[in-house]
């Protein structure tokens, strides 16, 4: 498994477990709404993607049309097109290894790569968080769905504010230049330079996607203003 | 309920995923289109981030969740390590909410 280090174990252990206890009410929920306790574990299985999994299920509970709730998950779940292009690297050369590595493509793996500059470590974390957040998202939602309701709500733990915060600082390293003696000591004051232009047109292009997302949230459905954050290359584009 | 319309969501995201991976090998990308698609990754997941921590349904979600994100960010910024970031995002939160704040 190559460079796998200690603080890489603990780090996704932390976001694995979140997403453990986030299983859990999906399960329950799930199952509240009328799924049964396969369907649910079927579900998490199969579509392992927690955004599009809650919009389903919130839609059918609401009497929506399943068509519809198939739809509205597949448009959140299109991020992964881009996603893919980017990690493509990670998932190797063997064609089971490169179908199970795109079958654990999730927001998180690919933001624990994206934080990785050696490409060893990229693919580490890749498969780390991935195969960490498959299981413990997994186990989770059959827990969840066998307990039922009785394990309250998981927004009283504050963890919904526990997943937005850790991709913020998974990505804070591709926002910010490394000023210090190291990428100095990698190629001069020339390198340093490059690095120090290649954040600050990343901070770019991430401050106007997320304009572009929060301004766009309230006029359409979920998971397009995502996508139209993608507009923002128009600034990396002059 | 059946399982058709749940394999139709999980052939369809799978679907999604597969796509990068084979597109990148058609294409041999430059280094420059390369360059593009990790801005283009970095654009969606601080997306992401901007709706995960401010929105909720469509609307502004209350304080508490975006106060936790902005101590977790600023504990980030200070380098703390990351277990420490997303320990406090949570704690806050749920202390706010303890408090009653939304």
């Amino acid at each position: 498994m190559g460079k796998v280090d200690r603080a890489l174990i603990r780090d996704v252990a932390a976001i694995a477990a979140a997403a453990g206890v986030i299983g859990i009410s999906f399960g329950a929920i799930a199952v509240a709404a009328g799924l049964s306790v396969w369907i649910a574990s079927l579900m998490s299985l199969l579509v392992f993607a927690g955004g599009s999994q809650f919009m389903f299920v919130g839609i059918v509970a609401g009497g929506g049309s399943p068509v519809a709730a198939v739809f509205a998950g597949l448009l959140l779940n299109a991020r992964h097109l881009p996603f893919g292009l980017v990690v493509s690297d990670v998932l190797g050369r063997s064609w089971p290894m490169r179908l199970l590595g795109t079958h654990l493509m999730v927001d998180e793996s690919v933001a624990f790569a994206l934080a990785q500059q050696d490409p060893a470590r990229r693919r580490a974390a890749y498969w780390l968080c991935g195969g960490a957040l498959f299981v413990a998202w997994n186990v989770g939602v059959l827990v969840g769905a066998l307990a039922g309701q009785s394990f309250g709500n998981p927004d009283a733990l504050g963890l919904d504010a526990a997943f937005p915060a850790g991709m913020l600082a998974l990505l804070l390293p591709s926002l910010m230049a490394r000023s210090d003696e190291k990428a100095a000591g990698e190629g001069g004051a020339e390198a340093a330079a490059e690095a120090k232009r290649k954040a600050a047109l990343a901070r770019r292009v991430a401050l106007v996607g997320a304009l572009i997302a929060l301004v766009t949230t309230p006029l359409l459905p979920a998971g397009v203003p995502v996508l139209l954050a993608l507009l923002a290359l128009a600034v990396a584009l002059r | 309920m059946n399982a058709l319309p749940i394999l139709i969501l999980a052939a369809g995201t799978f679907a999604f995923r597969l796509a990068g991976p084979l597109l990148s090998d058609r294409l041999k990308l430059s280094a420059r289109v390369q360059q593009l698609m990790s801005l283009s990754a970095i654009a969606l997941l601080t997306a992401l981030v901007a709706t995960a921590a401010l929105t909720s349904n469509g609307g502004f979600v209350g304080w508490a969740r975006p106060a936790g994100v902005a101590v977790g960010a600023a504990l980030a910024l200070l380098r703390l390590p990351f277990v420490g970031v997303v320990v406090a995002a949570a704690a806050t939160t749920a202390v706010l909410r303890l408090l009653g704040i939304g």
